[in-house]
């Protein structure tokens, strides 16, 4: 059948069809919607959410030790975190054919850097592959997994924004039937103590020798020949923007397999061609090696290594050509920066916090990381998942040693809470600080899109199960303050802060309400009841003060002529924050 | 590519720019084409700038367009298209809704929503304006805008070959194909 998929779904198509019976995964934007659409497989194959990117690797270490092939996939970021694993697998090899996705965000479309993990294949002496399209994407997999089995590696497949979240055309075939292999105890190769691990090294090395003689075989890695004055190397979404840009005009060397690279291939190929270009998209992870090699290319010096790369900035730096475009003013438009839903319960929570003097706010990855833009400005840092904890706990430290009257209070969503916030909260209370800890719990993991995660009470593939009790986990690591807030109710979440910053001892807040975009299920229904409804502004009573627009919520208008406030009673969820906020009881939910 | 074809689809999360994609993508892959489409996920979803890009003709290499590259550029929101317009190539054709989603630093009064942004792009490109949320709510369901926009982009771009009101209903809950076509045939008359 022919279908037209985004590369995600592609992989996941490419999963079923290679037999793999195992893959586990932890949501990251552009990753996420792989693990979605393999979940679907039920039957076929295990599909699992894990609390974070490390445990995804290790389990899926795990099954393919026992012999099944197996996938997981995490964005760029992700693999820092899944590092360790990762490089110690990379010694003991694998038993069933394993791949690692790591889908990389070039453009910080969703993410906090712009890190190039190609780099991570070379680091960690592993093979890495590179498809360009939708059809590659669910060929490689096939590829990756035979590999991962004849040179005994754990495979790279690298995927980008444009790759993950493009949709092109895919053939797709039968799932091969799942061969489990059986699992054979093998200490000397699985038992990575140090004795055994030099032995592993000395393999590792050999291994690269024998990756890079196959990558020189391999069709993942194919010459086009056209006009010859002109010669390309490129990889991935950058070799289709070769070809938008040159088309015939010049001769292409595509890489799928690109780690070990094929420098024989290419050393042949630079002999071909007039002037070789390498085209890359972020750091010159091939050029670097090609030029070590002692071959002359043209690469960084012309395209940048900072944000997308693109056919337009292609066509300008190799060519000078750029089309013409209609010539107007865009200084008018105003920005439209992502903002916080109507309605949403992290609203009311960071609003309050904001009013808070003397405050360090350190907070974390997720939705909540809007509450740091205008008119909240309710946090201070973001650095990566369950720092806002452990960065917190270090800054009161200082603040406590240096007479400073300053508080640190963190901010972490339910889901990065049991991501690895849990250990940064162990380490706060173990080194005794006071620190406040505020777990935003909305029942969803919910920037990516609402992935259950351990808090929820469903698995990935929709089987109830045990919902984390977070009360009884923070109290079990040894916090003594715990409460738990209605975001919505600011005056009980006000409370909540007096109490927290009044205690010597560490604390912990959790603000307990649903996603407003969450699909209710019957235990939230239980809890949370029906509480929808709109709000509205009595226009006798409004006297433009502002206050309520300054809660940032979506749904409420301010009218510069009329001085008055408008509710949207498309967007208005009727969580009367704005209510709560207003000076002159001008805003009433609707029936009450 | 001179025989791709690029449509750019822009606007403001939770507007249905992405259905409009698939129904557009699925109808273009039916007629034999290759297509390819992009879109960025994420934070964009969160009241954010979206845009979803089709390409299609006989061999689609980038699935994203370039600045001056689209041949139509049809915007859910007004002053998206103002955002986006310089992706227009300057023989292309516009729709633009009439219909304003102030964004966040609008709302609270720290700058204004642009006047006149009907009239600049008028002035610059084959422009057609909609108003799309008007005839949606006349038909009864104010969230089909999108697909009376769908409308007015197949007219615009004479893509009418293609049997839509097949594709809308394998695209859209059994429920809501009726009034989905209904709102798919205004977007048509609307734009002559």
């Amino acid at each position: 059948m022919i279908k037209l998929l985004t590369g995600n779904e592609a992989v996941a198509q490419g999963a079923y069809e290679a037999g793999v019976s195992y893959a586990a995964a932890y949501p990251g934007t552009p990753s996420t919607e792989i693990l979605e659409n393999i979940a679907e497989y039920k039957g076929d194959i295990v599909a699992e959410w894990a609390p974070n990117e490390k445990v995804a690797l290790e389990c899926v270490i795990g099954a393919s030790i026992a012999g099944a092939r197996t996938l997981a996939a995490m964005k760029m970021v992700g693999v820092n975190v899944a590092a360790d694993p990762l490089f110690s697998f990379a010694y003991s090899g694998v038993n069933g054919g394993m791949m690692l996705v790591s889908a990389d965000d070039p453009g910080l479309h969703s993410s906090q850097n712009e890190q190039d993990n190609r780099y991570y294949a070379k680091f960690a002496k592993i093979a890495m592959v590179e498809p360009s399209d939708s059809q590659e994407a669910k060929d490689m997999v096939k590829a990756a997994m035979e590999i991962s089995e004849r040179f005994d590696t754990p495979v790279l497949f690298r995927v980008t924004t444009r790759i993950c979240h493009s949709k092109s055309l895919v053939k797709t075939s039968e799932r091969q039937g799942a061969v489990k292999k059986p699992y054979v105890r093998n200490v000397q190769k699985y038992d990575l103590v140090p004795a055994t691990s030099r032995k592993l090294h000395v393999a590792v090395e050999a291994r690269l020798k024998a990756l890079e003689a196959f990558a020189n075989e391999t069709e993942l890695n194919f010459t086009e020949w056209h006009d010859k004055k002109i010669g390309i190397i490129a990889a991935g979404v950058a070799y289709q923007y070769a070809k938008e840009v040159f088309g015939d005009k010049a001769s292409y060397l595509k890489l799928g397999f690109t780690f070990p690279l094929p420098m024989a291939k290419i050393r042949a190929f630079a002999k071909e061609v007039g002037t070789l270009y390498v085209v890359e998209e972020l750091e010159p992870f091939m050029e670097e090696q090609i030029k070590a090699a002692g071959i002359a290319c043209i690469g960084k010096e012309k395209i940048p290594n900072i944000w997308e790369l693109n056919p337009d900035i292609i066509a300008k730096a190799l060519l000078g050509e750029a089309r013409p475009v209609i010539d107007y003013d865009p200084s008018v438009v105003a920005n439209r920066p992502p903002t916080l839903c109507a309605g949403c319960p992290h609203r009311g929570f960071f609003y309050e916090l904001a009013k808070l003097k003397n405050v360090m706010s350190t907070s974390d990855i997720g939705c909540y990381s809007l509450g740091g833009a205008e008119p909240l400005n309710a946090k201070d840092t973001t650095i990566c998942m369950g720092a806002s904890i452990s960065m917190g706990h270090g800054a009161q430290k200082m603040y406590d040693k240096f007479g400073e009257p300053l508080r640190a209070i963190a901010t972490i969503g339910d889901s990065t809470f049991l991501h690895t916030g849990v250990n940064s909260l162990m380490n706060a209370v173990y080194n005794r600080s006071n620190l406040i800890t505020c777990i935003m719990d909305n029942r969803i993991t919910g920037m990516t899109g609402h992935q259950e995660n351990p808090g929820s009470g469903f698995t990935l593939q929709g089987m109830p199960t045990k919902a984390v009790d977070i009360p009884a986990l923070v109290k079990a690591i040894g916090i003594d303050h715990v409460r738990t807030v209605n975001p919505l109710d600011l005056k009980e979440v006000r409370e909540a802060f007096a109490w927290a910053l009044a205690l010597e001892e560490p604390s912990v807040i959790i603000s307990r309400w649903p996603c407003v975009l969450k699909k209710h299920s019957a235990a939230d229904r239980e809890e949370f009841g029906d509480y929808r409804g709109t709000c509205v502004v009595d226009e006798a009573k409004c006297i433009g003060c502002k206050a309520c627009v300054r809660t940032g919520c979506p749904a409420l208008r301010f009218n510069k002529d009329t001085k008055k406030v408008k509710i949207d009673a498309v967007q208005c969820t009727g969580c009367k924050v704005c209510a709560q906020v207003c000076p002159k009881k001008a805003i009433a939910k609707v029936g009450e | 590519m001179a025989d791709v074809r690029n449509i750019l689809l822009v606007g403001v999360g939770g507007q249905g720019t992405i259905l409009v994609g698939k129904i557009l993508s699925s109808g273009l892959v039916k007629a034999g084409y290759d297509v390819k489409m992009s879109e960025v996920h994420g934070m964009a979803q969160r009241g954010g700038s979206v845009s979803n890009q089709v390409r299609f003709g006989k061999k689609v290499y980038s699935p994203i367009i370039g600045k001056g590259q689209a041949d139509i550029l049809v915007s859910f929101e007004t002053m998206e298209a103002l955002r986006w317009l310089e992706y227009l190539n300057p023989q292309g054709k516009a729709v633009v809704n009439d219909y304003r989603i102030p964004s966040a630093p609008i709302l609270m009064g720290k700058c204004d929503y642009p006047e006149g942004v009907l009239e600049t792009i008028k002035g610059k490109a084959s422009t057609t304006v909609i108003n799309a949320g008007e005839i949606a709510e006349k038909l009864g369901n104010p969230k089909a805008m999108n697909i009376v926009l769908f409308g007015a982009l197949v007219k615009s771009m004479g893509l009418t070959d293609i049997d839509w009101e097949a594709v809308i209903r394998e695209n859209v809950k059994a429920n809501t194909a009726e009034t989905n076509i209904q709102a798919f045939r205004a977007g048509m008359e609307a734009s002559i």
